[in-house]
């Protein structure tokens, strides 16, 4: 279920900004990787570089090489559809489809799959609604608007959605930046039950959080304004917190910056 | 001055934000003075404007509405056919006035109903196009260009029709007669004889109708959140896919009320019609042969050489115009209502 990622010399641009530089880092599978760092680093410029949406921004694009086990998403003739059907995504705003019920927000990603089946559609909603938390608290209403729940469960469908599809990799970014405390504290607990099944990267403001919930954590920070992100340091999430090895990340972490 | 506030603090602590309203600088010294609201002319003078327009608006359509109502009383009652189910439109005999408005209802619903078949799926492509599949570059001038054709006047639409579009057609009508004529629609019972039909006429509103529906719809496309979008990209969809579950629902109401303004032209199109469709007072299902009419050409028509009952008669027609416009109007809002919570308004 759970693949690994390699990452190889990838920078990122919007046009002719560069956005992330030379980026080289390794995920393990079945483990949680926390991306920290200032506004406009680029960390979640360079999530999105994951799973190909990157360039869905008229003028991104992309160089450099990123291994999903041996395979490079960036290879020639790989569809990025397909990739995205492999990487799945969480957003930093809960966007569950307005326009449809809670059962059809979580079966959106087979039906574009070309599954029909009754059965087996009624039988993922379950899964992945479990899954995700969410089963108890809306099993009574799978056929009411997904866009009618709170903010916290709204996030929580987005995520029985993307692993709905059963993907090697889920990326959150920023998931739980608009919730409050306690839905914050109910996804915290689901991606430490994810992480048996999924390799998870997720970006985060909160270095509360990204202590409590990663196993690893990625440091980075630009030079200046205007100046592309760079990947600063990546080690374990304890070491990272107690005792990094660069200056800059035991200043941003203490406080004195960022 | 120990109970004094700090002028600071009073210069924040207005009323509320939401008014807009900032109190004028306070100049007085105790605390109460500065939470003592003035009258506020600007938001006075406004309200006044706003609310005069809307009632306005209210006491001109009830004046139009009661005109039409009083006007065809009277004409209906001197009517000596059934107002409703009569062929014929002769008001002005003096011994035996028969009217009645069952062609052009007829005329003016298939000849909308076509427009809309063939306008709105092109609209919704041609939105479609500009909002999400052109490259910027082209789509601004491209949209400035469907903007452009809803400035045409409909008598130069007529014109084309009737020069162009008329003697043009009889090869696709051959065509549909030939093989779609067992459906009894698309048989001509006259081959070969002058397109002013209402086909032909529905053809001519389904382009006069086309830039309004693309340009309502296009910027319904294009405030589609851009979450939703990657929320589909994000689980596989493909560009289509994508449109197909994120852009297309969202857009769906915004589509029915551009479809709703353009039905309300192709109805009461009145000079590009008049210009092309052979008028007679002939109902038939062959949509393909010439002769028909609708409300509005009706109306063009008849007005000048009308008498006093005849412009009644003509006020009747327009009264029954007017209420298919509204009970067509009230349909497409059932529509919209019906799916309320699943709009894209409370995302």
């Amino acid at each position: 279920m759970a693949k690994r990622i390699d990452v190889s010399g990838l920078s990122a641009y919007y046009g002719g900004t560069k956005a992330i530089e030379d980026i080289s880092m390794t995920v393990e599978p079945r483990s949680v990787t926390a991306f920290i760092g200032p506004s406009g680093c680029g960390k979640s410029t360079f999530l999105r570089t994951l799973n190909r949406m990157h360039e869905v921004i008229p003028g991104a694009r992309v160089e450099g090489k990123v291994l999903l086990d041996d395979e490079n998403l960036y290879g020639a003739g790989v569809d990025p559809v397909a990739v995205r059907r492999t990487v799945g995504m969480v957003f930093q705003r809960p966007n569950p489809f307005p326009t449809m019920s809670i059962y059809e927000n979580v079966v959106a990603g087979l039906k574009l799959a070309g599954v029909k089946k009754k059965a087996v559609l009624d039988g993922v909603v379950e899964s992945s609604l479990k899954g995700a938390n969410l089963w108890n608290e809306v099993k009574d209403r799978l056929n009411k608007p997904g866009a009618g729940l709170s903010g916290g469960q709204q996030q929580r469908l987005c995520i029985a959605r993307a692993i709905a599809v059963e993907p090697q990799v889920l990326l959150m970014d920023e998931p739980c930046s608009a919730l409050d405390p306690i839905s914050t504290l109910a996804i915290e607990d689901l991606i430490g039950e994810l992480k048996e099944r999924f390799t998870i990267v997720i970006v985060t403001h909160n270095m509360q959080q990204a202590a409590r919930v990663s196993d690893r954590t990625a440091f980075f920070n630009l030079a200046g304004v205007g100046q592309p992100g760079k990947l600063i340091e990546l080690d374990d999430t304890q070491r990272i917190f107690s005792n990094p090895s660069v200056q800059a990340t035991e200043d941003y972490i203490s406080g004195r910056f960022g | 001055m120990t109970s004094s506030p700090p002028p600071d603090f009073s210069e924040k602590s207005g009323p509320p934000a939401s008014t807009g309203v900032r109190p004028p600088a306070s100049t007085g010294r105790s605390g109460q003075s500065s939470l003592k609201g003035n009258s506020r002319l600007g938001d006075s003078v406004f309200f006044g404007l706003s609310a005069g327009s809307g009632i306005l608006l209210l006491v001109i359509m009830a004046a139009i509405a009661g005109f039409l109502l009083f006007r065809s009383g009277i004409a209906i009652s001197k009517d000596h056919t059934n107002f409703l189910t009569t062929f014929g439109w002769d008001p002005d005999n003096i011994l035996k006035p028969s009217f009645g408005i069952a062609v052009l209802a007829f005329g003016t619903i298939v000849s909308a109903a076509i427009a809309m078949l063939i306008a709105v799926p092109i609209a919704t492509g041609i939105a479609l196009f500009i909002s999400h599949y052109a490259p910027r570059r082209i789509a601004q001038p491209f949209a400035y260009l469907v903007d452009l054709l809803a400035a045409v006047p409909s008598i130069i639409y007529g014109l084309w029709g009737a020069l162009f579009l008329v003697p043009h057609l009889n090869g696709l009508m051959s065509w549909l007669n030939e093989y779609l004529g067992w459906t009894y629609i698309f048989k001509t019972t006259d081959p070969g004889a002058p397109a002013r039909s209402l086909f032909t006429v529905g053809i001519l509103l389904a382009i006069m109708v086309l830039p309004i529906i693309t340009a309502v719809s296009r910027e319904v496309f294009r405030q589609v959140p851009r979450a939703h979008e990657e929320a589909a990209l994000a689980l596989g969809a493909t560009r289509w896919e994508m449109i197909r579950t994120a852009v297309l629902p969202f857009g769906r109401p915004g589509i029915i009320s551009a479809s709703m303004l353009g039905l309300g032209r192709a109805l009461g199109e009145t000079i590009a019609v008049a210009t092309v469709l052979s008028s007679s007072s002939v109902l038939s299902l062959h949509i393909l042969d010439a002769g028909g009419g609708t409300f509005a050409q009706n109306i063009a028509l008849k007005f000048g050489e009308a008498g006093p009952l005849g412009k009644d008669a003509l006020m009747a027609a327009g009264m029954v115009l007017f209420v298919i416009t509204l009970l067509v109007n009230g349909a497409a809002r059932l529509i919209i209502a019906r799916r309320k919570e699943y709009s894209g308004a409370n995302a």
